[in-house]
C-alpha cells in the first residue's frame, strides 16, 4: 500500500532514511526545473538539487506539516538557488561583445521593426538569459519570480523570507537595473 | 529604440521558455546513499562533538587552575606550613632529648 507523505516523513524522522526516496522521486522534477532557471551547467544544477535534498533531510524536523511539503521544499529550493547566485557573481562580468550572431540578428530585427522579432525565438531566449545573468542576485531572483513566473509579492516574500516592502523595493531596483543593462547593451550595438 | 518595449519582449521570451524537469538517471539513488551515510554518521558525530567539548572544557579548567597556582602569591609564613608542623610534632621528642642536659 502506498504511504502518504506524512507517513513517509514520520518514518524518516523515526530513522528509516529509505522512506525519503519516494519524496525525492516525486519532487525532484520540480526542484530540477527551478534550479535550471538559475544555473546553466548540468553539474551546477545537480549540485543545487543535491544540496536542496540534503538540507531537506537535515531540517525535516523543522517541517511542522501546517503547509504542504512541496511548499516547504520549494522555499528551500529558492533560497538555495539564491545562495548559488550570490556565490557565482563573477558570471556577471562578461561583456555584451560575446553576443552570438543569431542574438544580434534578433536585436537588428527588433530595432528595424519590433513586431517582426518573435519572442519565442531561441535567440530571444539566449538574449534574455544573458541579460538575467548580468543582474545582481537579488535582482535576478525577484525578476524571475515576479516578472517571469508571475508570482505575487506576498508569494515571493514567503518563498525568499524577505518582507513584503523589501520585495517591492528590490523589484523596483531590479527593473531599473535591467533597464540600465539594456540601455548599455543597445548603446554598445546601435550608437 | 524603445527600451521598455524591448524589456517587455525579452520578459515574454523568458516566459515562453518551459522549464526542463528532466532528472538524471538514478539521481534519487545518489541522494538516498548520501542521506543514509549522513544518518549513520550523525550518531558518531554527536559523540565526537560531545567528547571534544568535554576535552576542551577540561583543558580550559586545567589552564585556569595552573594559572591561579602559578600567579598566586607564595606563602612565606612557615607556621602555616602543614608539612613543617607535622615534622616538628613528629620530631619534638627527639629535639627535646637533644637539648636536655
Amino acid at each position: 500500500m502506498e504511504r502518504s507523505e506524512a507517513q513517509l516523513i514520520a518514518a524518516v524522522l523515526g530513522g528509516d532514511s529509505a522512506s525519503f526516496e519516494p519524496l525525492v522521486v516525486k519532487y525532484s522534477p520540480r526542484v530540477f526545473a527551478t534550479a535550471r532557471r538559475y544555473a546553466r551547467r548540468d553539474s551546477e544544477v545537480e549540485d543545487i538539487v543535491q544540496e536542496v535534498w540534503l538540507k531537506a533531510f537535515d531540517k525535516l524536523k523543522s517541517f511542522r506539516g501546517e503547509a504542504p511539503f512541496e511548499h516547504w521544499l520549494m522555499r528551500m529550493t529558492v533560497r538555495t538557488c539564491y545562495d548559488f547566485l550570490r556565490g557565482h557573481q563573477r558570471n556577471r562580468e562578461s561583456s555584451f561583445s560575446e553576443i552570438s550572431e543569431p542574438e544580434e540578428d534578433w536585436l537588428d530585427r527588433f530595432v528595424s521593426d519590433p513586431g517582426t522579432a518573435a519572442e519565442d525565438a531561441d535567440a530571444a531566449k539566449l538574449l534574455v538569459n544573458r541579460l538575467l545573468e548580468k543582474l545582481s542576485p537579488e535582482g535576478r531572483l525577484v525578476i524571475q519570480l515576479l516578472e517571469i513566473e508571475d508570482r505575487t509579492v506576498k508569494e515571493i516574500a514567503d518563498l525568499t523570507g524577505w518582507s513584503v516592502p523589501l520585495v517591492k523595493v528590490r523589484a523596483f531596483r531590479a527593473r531599473g537595473e535591467m533597464r540600465k543593462i539594456l540601455a548599455r547593451m543597445t548603446k554598445d550595438k546601435y550608437l | 529604440m524603445k527600451l521598455a518595449e524591448l524589456q517587455q519582449k525579452l520578459t515574454a521570451a523568458a516566459r515562453c521558455e518551459t522549464p526542463d524537469e528532466r532528472v538524471p538517471y538514478a539521481f534519487e539513488k545518489r541522494i538516498i546513499a548520501l542521506v543514509a551515510e549522513r544518518a549513520s554518521s550523525s550518531g558518531r558525530v554527536l559523540w565526537i562533538r560531545g567528547a571534544l567539548r568535554a576535552a576542551l572544557t577540561c583543558v580550559a579548567f586545567a589552564l585556569v587552575c595552573g594559572a591561579v597556582s602559578f600567579f598566586a602569591p607564595a606563602v612565606k609564613d612557615n607556621n602555616n606550613d602543614l608539612s613543617q608542623d607535622f615534622e616538628n610534632t613528629l620530631l619534638a621528642s627527639v629535639d627535646q632529648s637533644d637539648t636536655a642536659p
